[in-house]
C-alpha cells in the first residue's frame, strides 16, 4: 500500500491514549466467554479418555441419557467423518479429517483427556454425573510420549496409515514420523571443511502451554430451521465458523459467530474445541449450550506448543565468518501431525546471512494433546538451539557475541535459505542498539551471568475488513474483523483511523464486528492485527475520506479535485483557484442524511508485505549454587517494531513474550507419569512465572518502517518471545561455566548439572 | 446428588454437636482455601459444612503470661498484621506469610493450614519450632497436643469425629531468642514448598545455643520435629561445625517421595541448605533480641 506518512506530520499515531477497551476490562464489566449467558441454556461437559492410547470398542450413553436433567449426549456417532482436507489455521495447516477426530475421538483416543462423549444438562453438577454413567469399553494400547523415543521404529505407533512424508521411495512401514523436510542451500560439507572451529550440541525442551489466564467457553443456540448462533472466546470468529461449518457439514451463512472479549490466546485459540460439540448438544436438545473448560481440561486437551529435540553444528573461520549451518528439529506434534516444525526450520538461521545451510524437520507424532501454535510457533525452539551455539562459538573465537552476529548479520537483499531475499529490515539496528544499552556494560556480581540472543520472525498480512461509518455528529464508529487478542490492536486502528480523518482518538469508538456483519477475516495470528487490520482500517478510512470529499464538492458546487481532506477538514486544495468556505467533518456528518445519506468507508482486502521481525535481547542471572535456583535479575528487549503506533502497547507486547519466555526457560513443563497421565494439569504445578520472578522488563524500541505499511506497521507481537530462552541459557552457561542445553532450566537440573560438573 | 447443608454456630458447643452428630460426613470451614477446592474437584463431598467463624473466641489473638493464644479462625493477614506478635514469632510470620496470595491469606486461617494436613504446608514447620501446642475441643471436653502430633499423614489427622482445633498456644519467649522459616519453590510465590525449614533456637549471654528446635516439612508424609538436628546446634554458637551436623542430621530424618514437585534427591540436598540458612537467620534475630 502506497501513500506512506512521515513521522513529522503525526498527530495521535505514536501517542500513548488509553485503550477504548481498558475500563472496562479494568471493573469487570467485559464479557468474556464464560460470561455470555441465555435464557434456558444448558450446561455441556465433556468425557475424556483416561487413558494415553487406547482402542474404543464400545460407548454406552444409555444409563446417561436416563438420568433426569440430561437433554442430550453426544459421541463420535454424531458428527460425519471427514478425509484428508488442509487448511491454513493461524501458521499452522490444520487436516479436517483430525480436527474432527481430536474434538471427538472416532476409533482411538491418543492422549490422556481426549473427548469420547459430552453431555448437556440442566446444571453441571448433572452433567457431571452423567458423564459418571458413560460406559466405555477400552482395548489400552502401548504409548509414547517422549518424542526421541516416538521416532524409533519400535516405538507404539500412533497411526497405522501413517507413512512418512517427504522421504523418497515411500517408506514400507508406518511410522511415527509424519513428515521429514528439508531446506538447504549451497555445499555444506564444503563449507564445514573451511572452517577452523565448529560448534556441535544437541537441546531439547518440553512442550509448554499458551497459558492464557482464560479458559476456553463458548455458548452455542441453533434452531429448529437449522440456524447456529455462537459465542466464543477466539482469535478468529470468522475461521471458528468455517471450522464449524466444514465439521458439521453446513452452509456457512447458517453460522454467525461473535467473538467474546479473549482472556488471552497465544494461537492457543487459533482452533474449535467444545464449539462444534455444544452446536450439536444444542440441536439435539433444542435448548442453548454453554461449555466452559476447567483449566484441568485446558491442559490436559487444549494446545501446548511442541516440545523439541534439536541437533545444530556450526563451524567459522578464525576472523569469525560462519562457513556453514546445520541443523535437525524434531518436533513433537502430539496426537495428530501438524506441529511448527516447517517455520521453525525456516527461520533457524535467518538472523544470519549464509552461504552453506542445511535443516531438517521432522514432525512425530506421539501420545500428547495435539499441538497447537504459540507466539511465533517453533521458532523460540530453533533459536534456542542455534542461538545457543552461536554464543558458544562466539566464546570460542574470543569475538565479543554481538560483534559476532553483527559480522554475519543479515540485511536488505540477504538470500535466505528458505525462499525469498529479506526486504527493508532492522536486525543490525537491533544489534547495534544493544550493544550500545548500559545494560551491555553493567557489571557483574559474582555467580551472575549475562547472555545475548537473537530473534527473527516472518510475521503476516491476509484477508482483512473493515467499515468506517461516519455518525450523524461527526464522530466515528470503527468495525473490524480483526480480533484485537487484547494486545490493543483495536486502541492502534482507532488511532490511525482517527489520524487520517484528523480527529481525536476518542471519537472514534472500535468495535468488533461479527461475523454476519463484515466480510471474512483471517484469524489474528502471525502478529498481523495492527499490521492487516490497521491497513484494512486506514483503507477504509481513506475510502470515506474520498466520499466526504465527492459530499462537499457537491455542497459547495466545485471540482471534487478541488477538495482536499486536511486537519479534519474538506478544504480548497493549495494553490487551487477555487475557492469555497471548508467544511468540517461534524458539518459534513450533520447535512449527509438530506444530501445523499449516511457517509461510511469499507475495506476488504488481503494485506500484502509484512515486514519480518527482529529483536536481540540481554539478560542478566543469578544463580544459587546450592539450590540451582536462578533469578533474572535485568532484562533489555531490543526490537525493530517498523513503527509503534501505541507505544505503550508495544512495549507491553514485548514485555509478555519475555515473560512467556522466561516461564519457558525457568519451569514451565508438562510432567506425565510412566501410566502416560498429566500429573501437572493446573497453574500450581505448571510454573509460569508470576510477578515476583520476573524483573523490570525494559524495552527499546528501533523503528526501521515497514514500506509496505502506510504508517510503517510491523508486527511485534511474537518476536518477543523468541531470544528469551536462549539468552537465559547463555547467562546461565556463562554465570556457571556450564553449557546448559535441556531446557527447563529448573533448579533440580541445574543442581544437577553442578553436581555432575567435572572437577 | 446429595445435599449439602452448611450451618455458621455462634458457640463451641453447638459447633462440636453439629460435627458429631454428622457421623463423619461434616467438615469444618475456616477460610475455606482449601476446602472449597477440594470440593469443587470432588475430592470430597462433604454433607454438612460447619463455619466456625461466628464462634467468638475463635478469632481471637490474646497475649498472656508471656505468651500467645491464637484462635483457630485467626486470618493469616491477621497474624502477620499484629506487631507485637510479629516481633516475637518473626519465624511463625516468615511461615504465614507464605502461604497462597495477599488475597488468600486474607481468608485462610493459620488452624486450617494445620488441620488440612498438607505435609508442605507452611507454617507448620514454623508452628512445630516455636513449641506450639494445639489446644482441642470435642464431644468429650477439651485436650492439648503438642502441633507436630496433630498431622499423621497427607491429609490426615489425629482429630476425633467431633474434635475441633481451638486454638495454638505459643510458649513464653525468653531473651536472646529467635525463630526463623524457609522453604524452597521454584517459584519466587503462589507455589508449593519442595522444602521447608523451621528453626527456634536460645542464645546464653556468650551467645552459646541454650535451647533448639528444629522442623522439616515437605520432606515426610507430615511435617517432622527434628530431635537430632536441634541437638547438633545446642552447645555450640551455631558456627560451621554445627551446621554441619545440623544439615546431615536433617537429611538423615528426610524420607522423601519422588514426585511433580521435586527428586528425592533433589529434597534431600535442599533440605540442607535450607535448614542452614534458616539457622542462620534464627540467629540473627536472637542476637538483636538481647532485651
Amino acid at each position: 500500500m502506497s501513500s506512506a506518512i512521515g513521522t513529522e506530520d503525526l498527530k495521535i499515531v505514536g501517542s500513548r491514549p488509553l485503550r477504548p477497551d481498558g475500563v472496562d476490562k479494568v471493573t469487570g464489566r467485559a464479557r468474556y466467554g464464560a460470561d455470555v449467558s441465555l435464557p434456558g441454556q444448558l450446561i455441556g461437559k465433556v468425557l475424556r479418555s483416561p487413558h494415553p492410547h487406547a482402542r474404543i470398542l464400545a460407548i454406552d450413553t444409555s444409563l446417561a441419557l436416563a438420568l433426569p436433567g440430561v437433554k442430550a449426549v453426544v459421541t463420535r456417532d454424531d458428527f460425519p467423518d471427514m478425509p484428508d482436507e488442509y487448511a491454513a489455521a493461524g501458521e499452522l495447516t490444520i487436516n479436517y479429517r483430525d480436527v474432527t477426530r481430536n474434538m471427538m475421538a472416532r476409533e482411538k483416543v491418543l492422549y490422556d483427556g481426549h473427548p469420547v462423549a459430552a453431555v448437556a444438562a440442566i446444571s453441571e453438577s448433572v452433567a457431571r454425573e452423567a458423564l459418571k454413567l458413560i460406559k466405555v469399553d477400552y482395548q489400552v494400547l502401548p504409548h509414547v510420549i517422549d518424542v526421541r523415543e516416538a521416532m524409533r521404529p519400535d516405538a507404539p505407533l500412533l497411526h497405522e496409515a501413517q507413512y512418512t512424508e517427504g522421504v523418497s521411495p515411500k517408506p514400507d512401514k508406518p511410522s511415527n514420523i509424519a513428515k521429514r523436510l528439508e531446506f538447504s542451500r549451497g555445499d555444506v560439507a564444503a563449507g564445514f571443511a573451511r572452517a577452523e572451529v565448529i560448534v556441535e550440541r544437541e537441546f531439547n525442551t518440553q512442550p509448554v502451554h499458551q497459558g492464557y489466564i482464560e479458559p476456553q467457553a463458548c455458548l452455542a443456540s441453533t434452531t429448529e430451521d437449522g440456524q447456529v448462533e455462537l459465542w466464543t472466546s477466539t482469535q478468529g470468529h470468522f475461521m471458528f465458523r468455517a471450522q464449524c461449518a466444514k465439521l458439521l457439514q453446513m452452509e456457512v451463512s447458517r453460522i454467525r459467530v461473535t467473538p467474546t472479549e479473549i482472556g488471552g490466546g497465544f494461537g492457543g485459540k487459533n482452533n474449535i474445541y467444545n464449539e462444534p460439540l455444544a452446536i450439536v448438544l444444542s440441536r439435539k436438545s433444542h435448548r442453548p449450550v454453554k461449555m466452559v473448560m476447567s483449566r484441568e481440561e485446558v491442559f490436559r486437551a487444549t494446545g501446548p506448543t511442541s516440545g523439541g529435540n534439536v541437533k545444530v553444528r556450526l563451524g567459522a573461520t578464525k576472523d569469525g565468518r560462519i562457513t556453514a549451518a546445520f541443523a535437525e528439529l524434531n518436533f513433537q506434534a502430539g496426537a495428530y501431525p501438524g506441529s511448527s516444525v516447517a517455520p521453525a526450520s525456516m527461520c533457524a538461521f535467518t538472523r544470519y546471512d549464509l552461504d552453506n545451510v542445511r535443516v531438517i524437520g521432522h514432525d512425530v507424532t506421539c501420545n500428547r494433546p495435539k499441538v497447537a501454535a504459540y507466539r511465533a510457533p517453533g521458532a523460540p525452539i530453533a533459536a534456542f538451539a542455534v542461538e545457543s551455539a552461536i554464543d558458544e562459538l562466539a566464546g570460542k573465537l574470543a569475538i565479543d557475541p554481538i560483534e559476532f552476529r553483527l559480522k554475519n548479520a543479515a540485511r536488505e537483499g540477504t538470500q535466505t535459505y528458505y525462499g525469498p531475499k529479506l526486504g527493508t529490515i532492522g536486525y543490525v539496528e537491533t544489534l547495534e542498539a544493544a550493544r550500545a544499552h548500559p545494560h551491555y556494560r553493567a557489571p557483574l556480581g559474582p555467580d551472575q551471568g549475562r547472555g545475548v540472543a537473537t530473534g527473527f520472525w516472518f510475521n503476516i498480512g491476509g484477508e482483512t475488513s473493515a467499515t468506517v461509518n461516519i455518525n450523524e455528529d461527526g464522530t466515528v464508529a470503527l468495525m473490524h474483523g480483526t480480533l484485537d487478542v487484547a494486545g490493543g490492536s483495536r486502541a492502534a486502528m482507532a488511532m490511525m483511523v482517527a489520524e487520517e480523518l484528523g480527529i481525536p482518538f476518542e471519537q472514534v469508538r472500535p468495535i468488533v464486528g461479527d461475523t454476519a456483519v463484515l466480510g471474512f477475516n483471517f484469524i489474528t495470528a502471525g502478529s498481523r492485527g495492527t499490521f492487516a487490520g490497521g491497513m484494512a482500517c486506514v483503507t477504509a478510512a481513506r475510502q470515506a475520506i474520498d466520499r466526504l470529499r465527492t459530499r462537499v464538492a457537491a455542497i459547495r458546487e466545485v471540482p471534487v479535485e478541488a477538495v482536499i481532506w486536511k486537519d479534519g477538514q474538506a478544504r480548497p486544495a493549495e494553490g487551487s483557484a477555487i475557492r469555497f468556505e471548508p467544511m468540517s467533518l461534524a458539518q459534513i456528518a450533520r447535512l449527509a442524511g438530506k444530501t445523499g445519506g449516511t457517509i461510511a468507508g469499507h475495506a476488504e482486502i488481503n494485506a500484502q508485505g509484512a515486514g519480518p521481525g527482529f529483536g536481540t535481547h540481554i539478560v542478566d542471572v543469578a544463580v544459587d549454587r546450592e539450590t540451582g535456583a536462578i533469578r533474572v535479575l535485568r532484562y533489555t528487549a531490543v526490537q525493530d517494531v517498523g513503527r509503534a503506533i501505541h507505544p505503550a502497547y508495544v512495549e507491553g507486547q514485548l514485555q509478555g513474550g519475555v515473560a512467556q519466555g522466561i516461564g519457558w526457560a525457568l519451569n514451565e513443563e508438562y510432567v506425565y507419569g510412566a501410566d502416560g497421565v498429566l500429573q501437572n494439569p493446573g497453574f500450581l504445578d505448571y510454573r509460569i512465572p508470576v510477578a515476583s520472578d520476573l524483573p523490570y522488563i525494559d524495552t527499546v524500541l528501533v523503528e526501521v518502517p515497514n514500506p509496505n505499511h502506510p504508517y510503517g506497521v510491523r508486527g511485534c507481537g511474537e518476536v518477543p518471545i523468541i531470544a528469551p530462552l536462549a539468552a537465559i541459557a547463555n547467562a546461565v552457561s556463562h554465570a556457571l561455566g556450564i553449557r546448559l542445553c535441556d531446557l527447563p532450566l529448573s533448579p533440580p537440573r541445574v543442581a544437577r548439572a553442578i553436581a555432575d560438573r567435572p572437577a | 446428588m446429595s445435599e449439602l447443608r452448611y450451618e455458621a454456630p455462634k458457640t463451641l458447643a453447638e459447633a462440636v454437636a453439629l460435627l458429631s452428630g454428622a457421623k463423619g460426613r461434616a467438615r469444618v470451614l475456616a477460610g475455606g482455601t482449601d476446602l472449597l477446592i477440594q470440593m469443587r474437584t470432588g475430592r470430597i463431598q462433604p454433607e454438612l459444612l460447619v463455619d466456625i467463624k461466628a464462634v467468638p473466641e475463635l478469632g481471637e489473638i490474646v497475649a498472656g503470661n508471656g505468651g500467645y493464644r491464637i484462635g483457630a479462625a485467626v486470618t493469616g493477614m491477621q497474624l502477620i498484621e499484629h506487631a507485637d506478635f510479629a516481633k516475637r514469632w518473626p519465624g511463625v510470620v516468615d511461615g504465614v506469610r507464605l502461604i497462597g496470595s495477599l488475597q488468600v491469606k486474607g481468608r485462610a486461617t493459620v488452624g486450617g493450614n494445620l488441620c488440612n494436613a498438607s505435609p508442605a504446608a507452611d507454617s507448620v514447620p514454623a508452628l512445630i519450632a516455636a513449641g506450639a501446642v494445639a489446644r482441642i475441643v470435642g464431644p468429650h471436653g477439651a485436650r492439648e497436643a503438642a502441633v507436630e502430633t496433630v498431622v499423621v499423614g497427607p491429609g490426615k489427622t489425629s482429630l476425633a469425629v467431633g474434635e475441633i482445633v481451638t486454638s495454638l498456644l505459643l510458649p513464653p519467649r525468653p531473651l536472646r531468642s529467635g525463630d526463623a522459616y524457609l522453604r524452597f519453590t521454584p517459584r519466587s510465590e503462589m507455589d508449593i514448598a519442595v522444602v521447608g525449614a523451621g528453626v527456634n533456637l536460645t542464645l546464653d549471654a556468650q551467645g552459646i545455643c541454650t535451647q533448639a528446635r528444629v522442623a522439616l516439612g515437605a520432606v515426610a508424609s507430615r511435617a517432622l520435629l527434628v530431635p537430632a538436628a536441634a541437638a547438633a546446634l545446642i552447645g555450640t554458637k551455631v558456627d560451621a561445625a554445627a551446621l554441619a551436623r545440623l544439615a546431615a542430621a536433617a537429611r538423615d530424618a528426610c524420607s522423601p517421595i519422588d514426585d511433580k514437585r521435586g527428586s528425592r534427591e533433589f529434597r534431600l540436598r535442599t533440605a540442607g541448605v535450607m535448614v542452614c540458612r534458616a539457622a542462620g537467620i534464627a540467629l540473627e534475630r536472637a542476637r538483636r533480641n538481647d532485651g
